[in-house]
Order: structure tokens, then sequence, then C-alpha cells
């Protein structure tokens, strides 16, 4: 397999690896790097690419797991994975800060669920894939992630009409 | 009515029991304007979702084409290197040197060669001629006992 046949394979769903990762690790950086590893450790595996049924639920799994090593590596030493994207929003900032507040909010509120709840969310609402493929992504069952989301959705509609709320009633 | 329709997807929603295409219908509802205001709370989440969707992986992927050079193959090389010229030296050095069928032509073959042998060993044994010379002078010395006779004979007196 050439590098563009393999480029070919994986650049529709790099993006999507590459922000569950975030969704997970909250750094661009780190989520960048697990991207890159994921991506190198298909690559390295090429001969194999065409057993797969799925690629892209096999590398969104890959993916998933990778973050969670990450992370409980990370809390075995006790360290804190400090996000700090820095960026250049000047205009922006000044157009809408009103609904990048909010929108910083909903960030804030996923960021907060458990894991796997983060996980469901992101697969769901941001990537819209399947049930089947999201129980097949994360080794649930179909029951289980609708359980899940409907948690989170819960959460996050609570704690947005409590923040939407705040002072008036 | 089209306010209904949408509470009626949200609390859907909220069960995990919408599907994608009456879920991009929220999506659709909450990105445009005319939100109603006790659903207000709902538009930052779907806007959040739907920026989310365009986040890029910029990062190039570095693909090396694994350069899985083994050493090992160096001593395999090598060890071939000097089988070949182990070979090439012998066979450079094989001491065949040829053989005749018909006994006649060995035997005139192997005379000749003999002649050549004897007459290189003559012209040595030539040069050890001049060795007769020297007896010749060893002879002449014999005049010596004659000269020795003569004082043996004056000493008796």
């Amino acid at each position: 397999m050439t590098q563009l046949e393999f480029l070919n394979i994986v650049t529709p769903f790099k993006d999507k690896v590459f922000r569950l990762a975030k969704r997970l690790l909250v750094s661009t950086e780190e989520a960048e790097d697990a991207t890159q590893e994921v991506l190198i450790k298909l690559w390295n595996n090429k001969a194999k690419i065409q057993e797969y049924k799925n690629v892209e639920a096999f590398s969104m799994t890959m993916t998933k797991n990778y973050c969670f090593d990450k992370l409980k590596s990370k809390q075995a030493q006790n360290l804190k994975i400090v996000h700090s994207n820095y960026e250049d929003k000047q205009t922006a900032l000044q157009k809408q800060v009103e609904l990048n507040d909010s929108v910083h909010w909903v960030e804030k509120i996923i960021e907060a669920l458990p894991e796997q709840q983060r996980l469901i969310i992101q697969l769901r609402d941001i990537e819209e894939y399947d049930f089947d493929e999201i129980a097949k992504m994360l080794d649930m069952n179909n029951t289980a992630v609708r359980v899940a989301l409907s948690r989170a959705r819960k959460t996050i509609r609570e704690k947005l009409t409590n923040t939407h709320n705040y002072g008036i009633k | 009515m089209v306010l209904n329709n949408i509470e009626k997807l949200l609390e859907k929603y909220e069960n995990g029991e919408t599907s994608l295409k009456e879920e991009q219908v929220l999506k659709n509802y909450f990105s445009g304007s005319n939100v109603a205001p006790q659903l207000e709370m709902y538009k930052p989440m779907f806007t959040y979702f739907l920026a989310n969707q365009k986040e890029q992986f910029t990062k190039d992927v570095p693909l090396k084409t694994k350069q899985n050079f083994n050493y090992k193959w160096i001593s395999v090389a090598a060890v071939i290197v000097l089988m070949i010229g182990f070979y090439i030296g012998k066979v450079n050095h094989s001491n065949d040197l040829g053989t005749y069928d018909d006994p006649q032509l060995a035997f005139n073959e192997f005379s000749k060669s003999m002649e050549l042998i004897s007459n290189q060993f003559n012209k040595g044994t030539a040069t050890v001629g001049y060795l007769n010379e020297v007896n010749k002078g060893t002879s002449t010395l014999g005049y010596l006992n004659e000269i020795e006779n003569s004082t043996r004979i004056i000493f008796k007196n």
C-alpha cells in the first residue's frame, strides 16, 4: 500500500479521530499527538488494513483506548493535563462575546461529564454516528449507549438552563 | 405548530430516542435566528455541536516508509562475498596441468622435458670441470716432496 492510498483511506476520518481525542484529552497538543500516534499505528499495520471491516470504527476504538491509556498514565503520575489552547480570537471576541461565552459554557459542562458520556456525546451529537456504530466502537450494547446519551443530554440541558436563568429566577 | 414539533423532538432528544435526521432538524432550527425565547438555552448547545464538527486536524501525518534496515543482512552479504572470493581463488590456482592420452606422445614429451633437464644439468657440471685445474695445482705441489727429501738428506748429516 502506498502513502497515497493510505491517505485516501485515512483522510475522511482523521478529523474525527482528532476531535474525539480532544474531547477526552482536552488539550489540542495532546490530541494532535494522539491522532498522529493512532495514524502511525495504522500505517505500521497497513498490511492488515484490508482485513478490518470498518477502518473508521476501528480507528475510533483505537483512539478511545489510546486516550484512556494516556489519561491513566497521567493520573498515575499525578499530572493534570493543562490545556492552554491559546488563540487569537480578537475580532471574533469583540463581535460575539455573548454567544462565545455561552458556547464556552457548553464546553465546560461537557468537560465536567464522565468520560463515557463525553465520548458518547462526541460520537453522537458531533460526529453523528449511528447507535449501532457507537455501540461497536465503545464495545457497549445499544441500550446502554442510549441511556448514557440521554443522561448526558439531560445534564447538559439542566446546567445550561441554570446558567441561562442565573440571576433571573 | 413548528414550535410544538420542536418541543416534542426535544423531549425525544433528551431520552436519546431521536434519529439522526430528527437531530439534524433540531440543529437546523437552533442554528437559525428565530428561536423561541423559552428554548433559548438550547441554542448554545447546538451551536457548539455544529461548531465542533468543523474543527480539523491540521498537523501533517509523519508517514515514514519504515526503514527497517536489518544489520544481520550485512553479515549475510559479507559471508556470501567471502565464499565467492574463496571459490574464485580456488579456480585460478588449480593444479591441473593437462594430461596425454597417447602413451607414445606422453613418452616423447617426457623424454623431451628430461632432455631439457639434463642439458641444464650438463651446463652445471661443465662449470664444475674447473675443479680439475685445482687437482692439477695440487699435483704440482707434489714437487714439494722432492724439496723435503733433499732437506731430509741435509739434516741427516
